[in-house]
């Protein structure tokens, strides 16, 4: 390739924090307004339960589907609690669910995708194979499957989650680790006598952490929605306890009655920090593409 | 153990060398030795097995039968434990062609070279300090350069911080696969200057693997032909590159682009010249 | 361009320059690329003429902008380039073509590109591949076509022309799929070829029967060619003229066989100086210290070379110096006229 158009592909792959914002930023302004969106949930996630204005999980009958009033933005829901307030505690179990399955999805499958590339051959076919017959159960049934084993709760299905999920990241940091693994500097350390671990550990890792980071983006989403699901169906975080999934749940039968908010705040929540993840996840993804070019 | 001082011998020594791939036979009984100081070329186009024995050599690649020694020691089977693939990484060392895909991207020249210390060495941090500017200066690179990652340095410059890595352990053989081949011919003579420089200073044995007669004439002592996995020429380069006696030997000699040449469409190598010209 | 020439009428080139416009055309050819959010220079004012049947070698090394002429005449630039001079082919202006105009001018200069497999679609026959051009473009009926490529792979050297249409680009190794290329140049009857670099891909071996299928069959085609790459020796062996570039400039421009004996330019003869010789081991090699610089990093305003050049005076700094003809070839340096006799490379 030209010198002047090999100049121009490369791109930073960060090795600091400085690097890392470039990094972001690179992501235009669908993917910093994402990243704002998320940083609001993660607060959220963080300090929701002392943020909320009103108790969240006292229930006063008199007041329910009462609409937004005085200092009451949302209204009630369906047992007279103030939505506002119940939305930003359920924030925490919402967020902390997805990044549960997200880190064991992400921990197990970049494990599994290194040492797959790192051996080849049999025992490659082999890891192989076994993701292949994971791939082939839906996450929700798992967690299905785990409900109805340990009974309904997010510990159970968050973990399902993560097995029902760590094929997918296996396949595709796979490849990415292959690509590594193949590269001269990988050879010139086997040469030098460093071990297996610490060349994947110290090199072939790092240099995938873009995809890492991209693909952990995306997942955060897909988790979310599944989880929201799962508590929705009755299997997850169990009521009185603030989720939003859950909320969508109870509040549903007040969409038919005429008091849709309680019910659409709830899906409005999800949705938004699931687009926010899509999107900046995707953009992420084009970056640690193109960096690799 | 380690031979004798003054000693003549063989510092690499390959016997017998033959590497199957299912039905493909890429190396078929090679051998050869190199005495300490002297340089060896591996001559050969793609598909003659010449990467495949330095592939062998170096470990990457686990012979099908053969003998490899170095410094005395056999090498022909996998390193059983960390500490032998050290020791072997120390004896034995090899810098790659593409400069672009020998380095770890985010490493600095500095921070490469440090590993390469740490991995043998039980140094503490000041003297690996010194040692690494040692090898920086070695290879003709300054400071500056040498704190920077490799995207921002050139084609030649990556060479040199590969070189230092690859001489960091002190190695006795140092591979060269086709080390000059990607870089722009002015670079190259810099490159290739650098080279008999170091070998004056360490000591060291090369073993070049070229398809570049120019560049094999340059730093090699001895040479050997390979042609489909066959060692077919062997001698002093010299006496190789004036008096080729093997039909592929002269073909190959006859197609290197020189001031005065015309290319000529091919002629065949006889099917019965396979095997060593004798 | 109907019918089949025949390989003997050869079109001869033209006796003199200004006896008929020249095949290519390129003047003042300044090229600027965007490169991480800037704009850089990477061709400054580059001027070259191809004739009608005449062999034309550009060579340089990293920067020099050999690559970037060849694709800024194919009209080939990536997005965002920023074009000012002129390329003409024939008598027209390459960059104002477009549309049917762009396809017919795609058929008269052919290019042949260093990595064969990235310029073929791997899911179709070579047959496709190359017959491609004359069935939609020149309307030559498909079995036509196909005996066409036949021949003209058996002219590359590649027997079993038949067979090998109905491979797939994979069944073939290197140094075949580039003789393929070359026939698939040929097929659409260019005046011009423009080959990049096409056989450093290749072991030396092949490239030797590559350059000579090449040389044999421009020849006999009278075709022109603009010949690029990194080897002095190579470019020398079949091109009549060489044209040396550095730093996106042309700074020499000889007659190949004049090249090594008595160069124009000291970057010339340092490059041919650099090369280590297969009849003899040197001491030491003569090295060009520091490394090829692209335009833009080149120092402004003086010679580019001045700061590794071992001939460098005052005058090579106080201004960019312009082209100069000297003994029928050109050069770039100030100093060119009183250099002449120790520029001369003294034969290993």
């Amino acid at each position: 390739m030209s010198t002047a158009l090999r100049a121009r592909t490369r791109t930073a792959v960060p090795v600091n924090r400085r690097a890392a914002l470039g990094l972001l930023r690179g992501t235009g302004v669908a993917g910093m307004a994402s990243a704002v969106v998320i940083a609001v949930g993660a607060v959220l996630a963080l300090f929701g339960p002392l943020l909320a204005p009103y108790n969240p999980e006292l229930p006063n009958l008199g007041l329910a589907w009462v609409g937004p009033t005085g200092g009451h933005l949302l209204g009630f829901d369906f047992e007279g609690r103030d939505v506002l307030s119940r939305l930003l505690a359920g924030a925490q179990s919402s967020m902390i669910g997805p990044l549960g399955v997200v880190v064991g999805a992400m921990a197990l499958g970049t494990v599994i995708a290194v040492v797959a590339a790192w051996r080849q051959g049999p025992v490659d076919s082999v890891l192989s194979a076994g993701l292949d017959i994971i791939f082939a159960f839906p996450g929700i049934l798992l967690a299905v499957l785990a409900a109805a084993v340990f009974g309904a709760g997010l510990t159970a299905a968050a973990v399902a989650l993560s097995i029902a999920y760590m094929p997918y990241v296996a396949r595709v940091l796979r490849g990415a680790a292959l690509r590594e693994r193949r590269q001269p500097y990988v050879a010139a350390l086997e040469v030098q006598g460093a071990s297996a671990v610490s060349i994947c550990v110290r090199h072939i890792v790092p240099n995938m952490l873009p995809l890492i980071v991209a693909q952990a983006t995306i997942m955060f989403g897909w988790a979310m929605v599944d989880l929201a699901a799962i508590s929705f169906l009755g299997l997850g975080v169990q009521p009185p306890a603030p989720n939003w999934g859950v909320m969508i749940s109870e509040n549903q039968p007040g969409i038919l009655q005429g008091y849709p908010l309680p019910c659409l705040a709830a899906g409005v929540c999800i949705v938004a920090v699931v687009i926010a993840f899509n999107v900046l996840g995707e953009r992420l993804f084009e970056q640690a593409e193109a960096g690799r070019r | 153990m380690p031979e004798a001082a003054g000693s003549s011998a063989p510092i690499l020594s390959v016997a017998g060398l033959r590497k199957e791939y299912g039905a493909l036979v890429a190396v078929d009984d090679v051998s050869f030795e190199i005495l300490p100081s002297r340089s060896l070329a591996i001559v050969g186009e793609s598909g003659s097995g010449k990467t495949t024995v330095a592939r062998m050599i170096t470990g990457l690649e686990r012979p099908t039968k053969g003998m490899i020694s170095a410094c005395g020691r056999d090498r022909s089977r996998p390193a059983r434990s960390a500490r032998e693939r050290r020791r072997r990484g120390s004896e034995v060392q090899i810098v790659f062609q593409d400069p672009y895909t020998s380095l770890d991207q985010r490493q600095t020249a500095e921070q490469a070279i440090d590993e390469v210390l740490r991995l043998h060495h039980g140094w503490p941090a000041d003297g690996r300090r010194g040692r690494v500017a040692e090898l920086v200066g070695l290879v003709g690179l300054d400071s500056r350069q040498a704190r920077a990652l490799p995207r921002s340095l050139s084609g030649g410059q990556r060479q040199r911080v590969a070189l230092a890595r690859a001489l960091a352990a002190s190695p006795r053989v140092l591979i060269l696969d086709e080390s000059v081949a990607a870089l722009d011919v002015s670079i190259q003579a810099q490159v290739l200057n650098l080279l008999a420089d170091i070998r004056d200073e360490t000591s060291v044995s090369y073993i070049l693997i070229s398809h570049d007669l120019a560049v094999v004439r340059q730093l090699t002592d001895d040479a050997i032909v390979m042609y489909r996995g066959q060692l077919v020429e062997r001698g002093p380069t010299a006496q190789i590159l004036d008096e080729p006696r093997h039909p592929y030997t002269q073909r190959l000699r006859a197609s290197v682009p020189r001031p005065g040449w015309k290319p000529s469409r091919r002629q065949l190598i006889p099917a019965d010249q396979k095997g060593e010209a004798s | 361009m109907n019918g089949r020439r025949s390989p003997a009428a050869a079109v001869s080139p033209d006796s003199g320059p200004g006896s008929q416009p020249p095949l290519l055309a390129v003047d003042g050819l300044t090229v600027l690329l965007p490169v991480e959010g800037q704009l850089r220079a990477v061709l400054r004012e580059v001027s070259l003429q191809v004739r009608r049947g005449e062999a034309v070698g550009l060579v340089g090394e990293s920067g020099s902008g050999k690559s970037m002429t060849a694709r800024a005449i194919g009209r080939l630039l990536p997005r965002g380039a920023q074009v000012t001079g002129s390329v003409r082919f024939g008598d027209r202006d390459v960059a104002g073509l477009s549309g049917a105009d762009l396809r017919a001018f795609r058929q008269q200069i052919a290019m042949i590109f260093q990595d064969p497999r990235a310029h073929v679609n791997p899911v179709r026959r070579i047959g496709d591949f190359m017959t491609e051009a004359l069935r939609t473009n020149l309307g030559v009926p498909a079995p036509v076509a196909q005996r066409r490529a036949a021949d003209m792979l058996s002219q590359v050297g590649i027997e079993n022309g038949w067979q090998r249409l109905r491979q797939y680009p994979h069944e073939m190794s290197g140094g075949m799929l580039q003789r393929v290329m070359i026939a698939a140049a040929l097929l659409t009857e260019p005046a011009l070829l423009l080959a990049d670099e096409p056989t450093t891909a290749l072991d030396v071996t092949t490239q030797a029967e590559v350059m000579a299928i090449l040389d044999e069959l421009r020849r006999s085609y009278g075709l022109g060619m603009l010949f690029i790459t990194h080897d002095l020796e190579l470019a020398a062996a079949i091109c009549d003229r060489t044209i040396v570039m550095y730093a996106g400039q042309v700074v020499e421009v000889r007659e190949s066989s004049l090249l090594h004996a008595d160069p124009l330019h000291p970057y010339t003869a340092a490059l041919a100086a650099a090369r280590p010789s297969i009849e003899d081991r040197a001491a030491r090699l003569r090295a060009i210290p520091g490394r090829p610089l692209s335009a833009f990093e080149a120092p402004a305003g003086q010679c580019a070379f001045a700061p590794r050049c071992g001939y460098a005076a005052d005058a090579c700094v106080a201004g960019l110096p312009s082209l100069t003809e000297l003994d029928g070839g050109v050069s770039r340096c100030v100093r060119a006229g009183e250099l002449r006799g120790a520029l001369a490379v003294t034969d290993a």
